[in-house]
C-alpha cells in the first residue's frame, strides 16, 4: 500500500533551486523548477554521490554541485557524454501543498 | 522613424562579420539588403583549402544558412553581382536588374586572385583559387586530368597544391624566388618546409619565371625562362591577390591600391560609404588574413551604429599553414637585418627550428618550423612589447612550458601513449578524446568539451585537447579564438556584457530572455551573466542566487562527500588568542573532524554539516573569508617592519587595509593579494592577482600573478611613495579587471590578453582615468554593506535550505 505525505509548502523551496529532504530510509533532492513544478531524486550523483539538491537546476536538469554532470530530473538519468541514473520519486502539488508517494 | 536603409556589396567573411556585429549591437536600427556574386551564403572561405582536400564538405564550411538572414529580417540577393553604383542617388543595381536604396552603404568586395597577364594565361584550365567555384572546378580537372602546376609558392599555391595532391594529381609548384613562403619565412625555415613537402611527394622548381603558358584551347604545358618546360593540364595561378575596387573607383570613391578608408572605416571620400574587408586600404596597408579583417568589422559596426569612438589603428598578422604534417608560424620582422640581435634553434635531423629576432630584448619577429606550439604566445609578447631578457637562454626551449598542461609542441599530443590521462579534471585518456573526434566528427575543442568533457573544468588541458584535434584531424582543424560563451548561445562574453550595457538589463532571467538564450542556460553562463549584471549595475541589478554555484550560494565551500567547510576572516594572517579560543571552542562545539591552516593564512574548519553553517556562523561571529567565491579571498602578509630586522614598510598594516577595505567584493575570478616588507618578499606577493613589496620610501606593485595551475610570476606595474597611493592604484586596478575580465578569467591571462602597457595606461598614466576607475570601485563598494554569514544569521526564514526536511517514513521509488 502506498500513500502520499505533505514534505512543505511550495514557497518553502526557493524557485530554481533544491532542499535536502531526510526520510527513513533515503536522502532526497527536491526541486522547485522554474515553472513551479516539483521534482524529487535521490541525493546522491551516481558519479561520486554529490549532494544534488545543491547543484544549479537548468530547465528540467540539475547539474551536480562537484563536477557538474548533468542528471535529467524527469527520469534520473546522467546526460552523455557520462552515464547513470539515479532514483526518481514520485510528487504531486496540491494546492499549495508539495506532497511525497511513501510506501508502507 | 522607419528604420535606415544598410546595404552591402559582397557577402564574405569580413561583410558578414560586420553584419553580424552590427545586429548584435543594434538589432532593430537597419533594414538590411545584401548583394553577393556568389551563389553560396556566406561561408569559410579559410576553410576551402581543407575542402579541396577532401576533409571536409562545402555544407560543413557555411557560416550562415539562408535561414539565418530569413530569421534576421535580412533580404539576401545571391548570384546578384552589383555593377553599378549610384553615390548621388544613393542607389546600387545589379547585374540581373535588382536595384536598393540605401542610407548606409558598405562595400566588401575582397579581392580577386592575380592573374600574371603572360601569353597564354586566357586559355582553359588556367584559373585562381579563391572561392566554391574554383573548389569545384579543380574537382572536376582532378577526375579528368592528371598533370597540375601551381604558380607561387606562398600560403595559398602550397594550399593548393596539396589539396590537388590529395585527390590524386600529380603537382609541381612553381615559385620566382628561391625560398618557398618568402614573405613569411626565412631561408632555413623555407628549405625546412620544401623538405617537408617533398617528402610528402610534391615538386617543386624555385627561383624559375614562367613567360608562357603553352597548348591549344586548353593549357597542355609551360615554358620558363631558363627554357626549360613542365606538361600540366591544369595550372592555378596563386600569384597574390589584388582589392576588389572596381566598383569603387567607377563611383568615384578614392582608391590607391584598395578603397582608402579612416580609422572608422568609413570611406575617406563619402561618409555614408563604408568598406571593409580585402578590399580595404587602411594607413597604407591591406590585408589578406582574416584576424585583421574582424577588427575592422567591429570597428565599423560601432561606429554606424553610434555606439561612440573607436578607431581601428591597424594590426599586426601572424600567419600558420594548413598543410597536415607541416607546422609554420610567422609573425614580424622575422628576417631580421644585418647586425639584427637573433636567438635560433636549429634541429635540422629532428625538424624543428625556431628564431627570435630581437630588439632591446623585446620580441620583433618569429619564425618557426616543426614545433609551432609557443607561436601564439611569442606572438602576443611581440604585441605586449614584453621584456624578455631574463628568459632569453631557455625561452626557446619551452616558453609557455607547462609539460603536462599541455601547451608545448605538437609533437606531444602525437607521441603521447594512448592511455596518457589528458584531463586530469575529468580523467579523460587520449584514447577517448581521439575516438569521439574519429566516431563524433569534431572538429573543435568546443565539441570535444561537450562530448567527452576534456577541457571542460581547469581548462589546463585546453593547450594539449587543441594539439590532439591538430594531429588527428590535419587540416580541418582550425583554432577559434572567439568562442560563444558556452552551448547555450553564440554570443562571446564581450557581446553579452555589451548588450547588458546598452540595453540595461537587470537580470539572468531577463538577459537570457532577451537575448534569445537557449534553454535556461547552465553552469557557465548563469554564473557569469549573474556577475555581469551585478558589474554593470551595482546597488540596481538582481543578484540571482539560483545562477550561482553552490559554493557561492551556500557561502561555503563544498566538500566531496557533500558536508562543506567555514573559513572566517582572518585579516592579513594577523589573529588574537582570543579569536582563536573562540575558533577552538566552536570546532570542539560542533565535532569539526579536520581543522587545518590553509595556504592563504588562516583556518579551515572543514567537514560541517549543511545544518550547522548558520548555527556556528551565529558563535562564531566573524566575517566570511568569502574562501567559496569568485571574490576577495586572503591577503596575505609577512610580519614587516613592526618585528623583521630588514623591514622597511609596515607590511601587516597594509595588508589588514587592503583585506578591509576590499572584502565583499565579487570578480570574474578570485582575487588574491599580498604584501610584503620588503624585496625579501616573504608573503610571496609576486605570484598574486596583485602584491605590494615596500621598498625603502615606498611601495612597488605587482600584477598578474598566478600560483595555481599555470604559475605566472608578476609584472612591475609600477613604485609609488604613499600608502594612499596604493589603495588608489589597487582600486583602479581591480576595477578595471572587474570591468574587462570574462568570467572566470583570471588575472593572469586577463593580463596577458589585454596587455601590460594597455593596462598600465589605464590604471596609472591616466590619472584621470584611474581616478574615476577607483570611484566606481568606491561606489561599488559602498554597495557591499552586509557580511552574508551575518544576513543569514539575522534572517534564517529567508534562508530555509539550510535546514533538511525530516520526514521519518518509508518512500518508494
Ligand atoms: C583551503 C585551501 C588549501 C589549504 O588547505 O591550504 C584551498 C582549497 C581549495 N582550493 Fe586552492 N586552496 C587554498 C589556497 C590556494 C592557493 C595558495 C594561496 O592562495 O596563497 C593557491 C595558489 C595561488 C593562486 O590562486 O594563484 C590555490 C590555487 C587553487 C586553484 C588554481 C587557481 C588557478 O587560477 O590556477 C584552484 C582551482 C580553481 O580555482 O579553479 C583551487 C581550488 C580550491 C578548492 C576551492 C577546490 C574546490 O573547488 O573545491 C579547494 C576548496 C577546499 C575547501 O573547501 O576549503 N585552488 N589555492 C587554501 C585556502 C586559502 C584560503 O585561506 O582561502
Ligand atoms: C583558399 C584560401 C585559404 C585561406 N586561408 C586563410 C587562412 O588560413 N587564414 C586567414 O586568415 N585567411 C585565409 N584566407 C584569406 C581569407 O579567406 C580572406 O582574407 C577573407 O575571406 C577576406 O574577406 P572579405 O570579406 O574581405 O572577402 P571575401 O571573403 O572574398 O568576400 C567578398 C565577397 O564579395 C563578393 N563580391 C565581390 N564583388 C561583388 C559585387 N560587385 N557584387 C556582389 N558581390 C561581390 C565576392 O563574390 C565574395 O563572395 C584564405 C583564402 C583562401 C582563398
Ligand atoms: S591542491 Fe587545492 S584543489 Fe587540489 S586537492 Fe589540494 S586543496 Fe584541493
Ligand atoms: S559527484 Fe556528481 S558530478 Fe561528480
Amino acid at each position: 500500500m502506498s500513500d502520499w505525505i505533505e514534505v512543505c509548502k511550495l514557497d518553502e523551496i526557493p524557485k530554481g533551486a533544491g532542499r535536502t529532504v531526510r526520510t527513513a530510509d533515503a536522502v532526497i533532492a527536491l526541486f522547485r523548477l522554474s515553472d513551479d513544478s516539483v521534482r524529487a531524486v535521490e541525493n546522491r550523483c551516481p558519479h561520486k554521490g554529490g549532494p544534488l539538491a545543491e547543484g544549479i537546476v537548468s530547465g528540467r536538469d540539475v547539474l551536480c554541485p562537484l563536477h557538474n554532470q548533468r542528471i535529467h530530473l524527469d527520469t534520473g538519468e546522467v546526460a552523455p557524454p557520462d552515464s547513470g541514473c539515479v532514483r526518481v520519486f514520485e510528487t504531486r502539488i496540491e494546492d499549495d501543498r508539495v506532497l511525497l508517494r511513501v510506501g508502507a | 522613424m522607419g528604420k535606415k536603409k544598410l546595404v552591402m556589396i559582397g557577402n564574405g567573411m569580413a561583410g558578414m562579420r560586420a553584419i553580424e556585429e552590427i545586429i548584435a549591437a543594434a538589432p532593430d536600427m537597419f533594414d538590411i539588403t545584401i548583394f553577393g556574386a556568389e551563389r553560396w551564403p556566406n561561408y569559410n572561405r579559410i576553410m576551402l583549402s581543407p575542402v579541396l582536400a577532401g576533409d571536409t564538405t562545402i555544407e560543413d564550411i557555411i557560416l550562415n544558412d539562408e535561414e539565418w538572414y530569413r530569421s534576421h529580417g535580412i533580404t539576401l540577393h545571391l548570384g546578384s553581382k552589383v555593377v553599378e553604383l549610384n553615390r548621388s542617388r544613393k542607389l546600387v543595381r545589379a547585374e540581373n536588374g535588382v536595384e536598393a536604396e540605401y542610407d548606409n552603404l558598405i562595400i566588401a568586395t575582397g579581392s580577386k586572385p592575380f592573374i600574371i597577364p603572360i601569353p597564354g594565361h586566357d586559355k582553359q584550365g588556367v584559373m585562381g583559387f579563391r572561392d566554391i567555384e574554383d573548389c569545384e572546378t579543380m574537382m572536376e580537372a582532378a577526375k579528368r586530368y592528371k598533370k597540375a602546376a601551381v604558380i607561387g609558392g606562398g600560403l595559398l599555391g602550397l594550399e593548393a597544391a596539396k589539396g590537388l595532391m590529395n585527390l590524386g594529381m600529380d603537382v609541381t609548384v612553381i615559385h620566382d624566388q628561391a625560398t618557398l613562403m618568402n614573405m613569411q619565412l626565412d631561408e632555413v625555415a623555407g628549405e625546412m618546409l620544401r623538405d617537408a613537402l617533398e617528402r610528402q611527394g610534391m615538386k617543386f622548381r624555385v627561383s624559375t619565371l614562367t613567360t608562357e603558358i603553352l597548348g591549344g584551347e586548353r593549357v597542355e604545358g609551360l615554358r620558363f625562362k631558363d627554357g626549360g618546360e613542365l606538361e600540366c593540364d591544369l595550372l592555378v595561378m596563386a600569384a597574390g591577390i589584388r582589392p576588389n575596387i572596381e566598383l569603387a573607383e567607377q563611383s568615384g570613391l578614392y582608391c590607391n591600391r584598395g578603397i582608402v578608408v579612416t580609422d572608422h572605416m568609413q570611406t575617406v571620400t563619402d561618409p555614408a560609404v563604408y568598406a571593409v574587408g580585402e578590399c580595404v586600404e587602411h594607413r597604407g596597408k591591406t590585408y589578406g588574413l582574416v584576424a585583421p579583417l574582424y577588427e575592422q568589422a567591429k570597428v565599423l559596426a560601432y561606429q554606424i551604429t553610434g555606439q561612440g569612438l573607436r578607431r581601428y589603428e591597424g594590426s599586426v598578422t601572424s600567419t600558420k599553414l594548413k598543410v597536415s604534417g607541416v607546422d609554420v608560424f610567422s609573425a614580424g620582422d622575422f628576417m631580421g637585418g644585418p647586425g639584427a640581435d637573433v636567438v635560433e634553434l636549429l634541429d635540422r635531423h629532428g625538424g624543428v627550428y625556431k628564431k627570435l629576432v630581437l630588439e632591446d630584448d623585446r620580441i620583433k619577429g618569429v619564425v618557426m618550423f616543426g614545433d609551432t606550439a609557443d607561436g601564439p604566445t611569442f606572438f602576443q609578447w611581440m604585441q605586449d612589447g614584453k621584456d624578455i631578457s631574463d628568459m632569453r637562454s631557455t625561452l626557446l626551449f619551452s616558453a609557455s612550458g607547462l609539460g603536462d598542461s599541455g601547451h608545448s609542441g605538437v609533437d606531444q599530443a602525437a607521441q603521447m601513449a594512448d592511455d596518457t590521462i589528458v584531463c586530469g579534471c575529468n580523467g579523460v585518456s587520449k584514447k577517448q578524446i581521439v575516438d569521439a573526434i574519429v566516431k563524433e566528427g569534431l572538429t573543435s575543442r568546443k565539441e570535444v568539451t561537450a562530448c567527452t568533457k576534456a577541457a571542460g573544468s581547469c581548462g589546463g588541458c585546453a593547450g594539449l585537447v587543441d594539439q590532439i584535434l591538430a594531429a588527428t584531424l590535419g587540416t580541418a582543424f582550425v583554432e577559434s579564438t572567439e568562442d560563444p560563451m558556452c552551448g547555450c548561445t553564440d554570443m562571446t562574453h564581450e557581446q553579452v556584457k555589451e548588450q547588458i550595457r546598452q540595453k540595461h538589463l537587470l537580470s539572468v532571467r531577463e538577459v537570457m530572455r532577451t537575448l534569445g538564450w537557449e534553454g535556461e542556460g547552465c553552469h557557465v553562463c548563469r554564473p557569469a551573466i549573474n556577475y555581469y549584471v551585478g558589474m554593470l549595475f551595482p546597488g540596481e541589478a538582481e543578484d540571482d542566487r539560483t545562477s550561482r554555484i553552490a559554493n557561492e550560494r551556500m557561502h561555503a565551500n563544498i566538500q566531496k562527500d557533500g558536508t562543506f567547510s567555514v573559513i572566517p576572516r582572518i585579516y592579513g594572517g594577523e589573529t588574537t588568542p582570543d579569536d582563536l579560543i573562540r575558533i577552538a571552542t566552536i570546532a570542539k562545539k560542533y565535532n569539526v573532524p579536520t581543522v587545518k591552516i590553509t595556504g592563504g593564512q588562516r583556518i579551515d574548519l572543514l567537514g560541517v554539516k549543511k545544518e550547522d553553517l548558520i548555527p556556528m556562523w551565529r558563535d562564531l561571529d566573524m566575517p566570511s573569508g568569502f574562501a567559496y567565491g569568485k571574490a576577495l579571498r586572503t591577503v596575505k602578509t609577512c610580519v614587516g617592519s613592526e618585528w623583521c630586522r630588514f623591514g622597511t614598510q609596515d607590511s601587516t598594516s597594509m595588508g589588514i587595509r587592503l583585506e578591509k577595505e576590499l572584502e565583499r567584493m565579487w570578480f570574474p575570478a578570485k582575487v588574491k593579494l599580498a604584501v610584503s616588507g620588503c624585496p625579501r618578499n616573504c608573503a610571496e606577493a609576486t605570484i598574486k592577482d596583485l602584491g605590494v613589496v615596500g621598498v625603502e620610501g615606498g611601495w612597488e606593485i605587482y600584477v598578474g600573478g598566478n600560483g595555481g595551475v599555470k604559475v605566472r610570476a608578476c609584472d612591475l606595474l609600477c613604485i609609488v611613495e604613499t600608502d594612499e597611493e596604493v589603495m588608489e592604484i589597487t582600486k583602479a586596478y581591480l576595477q578595471h579587471y572587474r570591468e574587462t575580465g570574462r568570467h572566470n578569467e583570471r588575472t593572469a591571462p586577463w593580463l596577458e590578453r589585454i596587455g601590460l602597457d594597455k593596462v598600465k595606461q589605464a590604471v596609472v598614466e591616466d590619472v584621470e582615468n584611474r581616478k574615476a576607475l577607483a570611484a566606481r570601485c568606491d561606489a561599488y563598494l559602498a554597495t557591499l554593506t552586509t557580511d552574508p554569514w551575518q544576513e543569514r544569521i539575522e534572517q534564517a526564514e529567508r534562508f530555509k535550505e539550510y535546514e533538511p526536511i525530516e520526514i521519518p517514513v518509508r518512500v518508494e521509488a
